[in-house]
């Protein structure tokens, strides 16, 4: 079943269509890639889908339901998590409570005016982001400031935030961007495990091919706003199409 | 102890001990000496205070914890105010009532301008408040004081007047604000040798609802609430897309810190029961922007200090004058005293506010932490003399 069906989606900045008829079906627990040579479209796309963006036309439906004109809070409350380019925390904060605050929206919902409570006493909050933390494996810097992470912990940490909220449907722009041979791999691995274990759908916007045939089980190259072929992996690669727009340039 | 942490509870005890014994501390010098000017134990400077402390603690909860800069808190200082005149004109001069709508009107005023105002950050939100704020003098100051409906009584200030209503006002209540029967104006003066202690029941009034206020401000920056706040100060674009909608959360920042702002607003006609409607403009809004950054944004007791800091060298500097310098410069030659004191002058009397502005930049150049932080790099330097000195200590054990 599609977890996320977008259909016929165009958006425009003056006169440059950056999303022309733009379709896209996610089928639930799949890893899907969305690759395409820079400029193609594939941030507006994600940025439509978070609510950042509004499409002059088309739909955007996740589990049956419209998510367009709702605002980046209430689309996050219905099951979709996103992964930034560059990883955005809450750097004035401690890492425990960077993974504290998605565990008050996901119990709390948008807003609960809990002034007079006690943080120390959410045991089982404090409890469950405990164990987020050592499952990627951060368990160490749990008191550290946010903003003096390694460039890498930050994307793990930022990673967790989402995970802790159980999303249903994962974003992920370039989550490898910048990384060592090595962090990618962990990375690699890291969401293979959570695409298993915790079953959440994923989007995946990634330039490194490597990391987008280890994951993906289907993938979308879009070009110039426009999708142009959706098939798997194997198919992907032999494509000629897809060569020319985009595998053919990386190459030379 | 009450919901606080080790640190905050001494913090807390700290703060309850200071403002219960001030009248004794901030009397050191005996009244007849010269240095007796330096004296702040006096009702009115103390009244000032611990309201100006209130006011400065719930300003730093939104600008403190949520990074947004409103430059027009006086707005509700004034609305207090004047809330709580119309108490003692319509009903009694018991300060209870006065203060409860004192509180709940500029919590409503709060709710309106916030809403507006919070649809922008940064400079537009600042400007925003600012606007309201300059609004809300206009109105006070003239609009809403017509012959037809008058509501302010304008340049004059409101006050209460012997034909005034004053329901369930009685003979024997004093003619001055009180509680149950209890005048605020009354103080117990205390000779000790040289000294004379004053206690006044304005002050311990208005220094119970500083600590109260000062305890719900720990709860408030400890709790899961204090902590969005401070998300929304340090990355509002990850809080939304995190499933928290960051308005409500800014509002009710925007009311709680207005209604402190109310409460202040309400003692301010507790000391002394009139409303004016200076009281609204800008430079009362800006002088509680300079006390908090003066003691140290987004700490807890950095406003305090900071409120303390300023209004003491307001009454301090602005009492010295040409013949106290002259006493001060009298053991030099006389062209080098007149020298001298040509020199300070235009730092004393009207011009203390020259004194605080370069004490400003001082403070915000060398210590951008502001009191709280220069509190700590002494802290600090005590410490790593202890230690070298322990160190030097175990040195000298061990060569003999």
């Amino acid at each position: 079943m599609a977890i996320l069906e977008v259909k016929g989606v165009n958006k425009n900045f003056g006169g440059l269509a950056a999303l022309s008829d733009v379709n896209l079906s996610v089928q639930e627990s799949t890893v899907h890639a969305i690759i395409g040579p820079n400029g193609a479209g594939k941030s507006t796309l994600l940025n439509c889908l978070v609510g950042k963006l509004m499409p002059d036309s088309g739909s955007v439906m996740f589990d049956g339901q419209s998510v367009l004109g709702l605002k980046p809070h209430e689309i996050n409350q219905m099951g979709i998590s996103r992964v930034f380019q560059t990883p955005e925390i809450f750097g004035d904060l401690t890492v425990l409570e960077n993974i504290m605050i998605p565990c008050f929206a996901k119990r709390d919902g948008a807003f609960r005016m809990h002034a007079f409570e006690q943080f120390a006493h959410e045991t089982e909050l404090i409890d469950r982001s405990d164990g987020i933390l050592a499952d990627v494996s951060m368990a160490d810097q749990r008191d550290a400031h946010a903003a003096s992470l390694s460039r890498g912990d930050k994307r793990r940490l930022e990673m967790a935030m989402c995970l802790v909220q159980e999303p249903r449907l994962l974003l992920l722009d370039e989550p490898t961007a910048g990384m060592a041979r090595a962090d990618t791999n962990n990375t690699i691995d890291l969401l293979k495990e959570i695409n298993r274990k915790r079953d959440i759908t994923m989007v995946i916007i990634e330039h490194d091919m490597h990391v987008v045939f280890s994951l993906a089980e289907r993938i979308t190259v879009l070009a110039q706003g426009t999708p142009l072929v959706e098939d798997t992996p194997d198919n992907i690669k032999g494509n000629p199409k897809v060569q020319e727009a985009y595998l053919g340039e990386s190459q030379n | 102890m009450l919901g606080l942490n080790k640190k905050d509870t001494s913090l807390f005890l700290v703060i309850v001990v200071l403002t219960i014994l001030a009248p004794l501390l901030l009397n050191p010098f005996p009244s007849e000496t010269a240095l007796a000017q330096f004296n702040a134990g006096y009702p009115d400077l103390m009244q000032r205070f611990v309201v100006f402390g209130i006011f400065a603690i719930g300003f730093n909860i939104l600008f403190g914890l949520t990074g947004y800069l409103s430059f027009g808190h006086a707005a509700f200082l004034g609305i207090g105010s004047y809330s709580a005149v119309w108490i003692y004109k319509l009903f009694t001069y018991n300060v209870l009532p006065a203060l409860v709508l004192a509180i709940i009107v500029s919590g409503f005023f709060a709710v309106l301008i916030g809403y507006v105002s919070l649809r922008r950050s940064g400079i537009y939100f600042s400007i925003l408040t600012l606007a309201f704020a300059q609004m809300s003098f206009a109105l006070a100051y003239s609009v809403l004081s017509n012959p037809k409906f008058n509501l302010t009584n304008g340049e004059t200030g409101l006050q209460v007047y012997a034909n005034d209503l004053q329901l369930f006002h009685r003979e024997s209540l004093p003619d001055f604000p009180h509680l149950f029967g209890l005048s605020m104006g009354s103080t117990y003066k205390l000779g000790a040798g040289p000294w004379e202690f004053q206690f006044n029941v304005a002050y311990y009034f208005c220094a119970i609802m500083m600590i109260l206020a000062f305890y719900f401000a720990i709860r408030l920056f400890r709790s899961p609430f204090g902590m969005m706040l401070r998300a929304v100060k340090s990355n509002q674009q990850r809080l939304n897309y995190t499933g928290l909608n960051s308005r409500p959360y800014m509002l009710a920042a925007f009311v709680i810190s207005g209604m402190y702002a109310g409460l202040a607003g309400g003692l301010l006609a507790v000391t002394d029961p009139l409303a004016g409607a200076e009281r609204m403009q800008w430079t009362a809004s800006g002088e509680v922007v300079l006390m908090t950054i003066l003691g140290g944004t987004g700490t807890l007791i950095g406003p305090v200090l900071g409120a303390g800091f300023i209004k003491y060298f307001e009454n301090i500097f602005s009492k010295i004058n040409d013949q106290v310098l002259h006493q001060w410069f009298t053991f030099l030659p006389d062209g080098l005293e007149d020298f001298l004191v040509a020199i300070v002058h235009p730092f004393i009397g009207k011009g203390w506010h020259l004194t605080l502005g370069i004490l400003f930049m001082l403070v915000v150049i060398f210590l951008p932490g502001g009191l709280v932080e220069g509190g700590q790099r002494v802290e600090r330097a005590v410490r790593r003399l202890m230690r070298r000195g322990k160190a030097a200590d175990a040195a000298n054990v061990s060569a003999e």
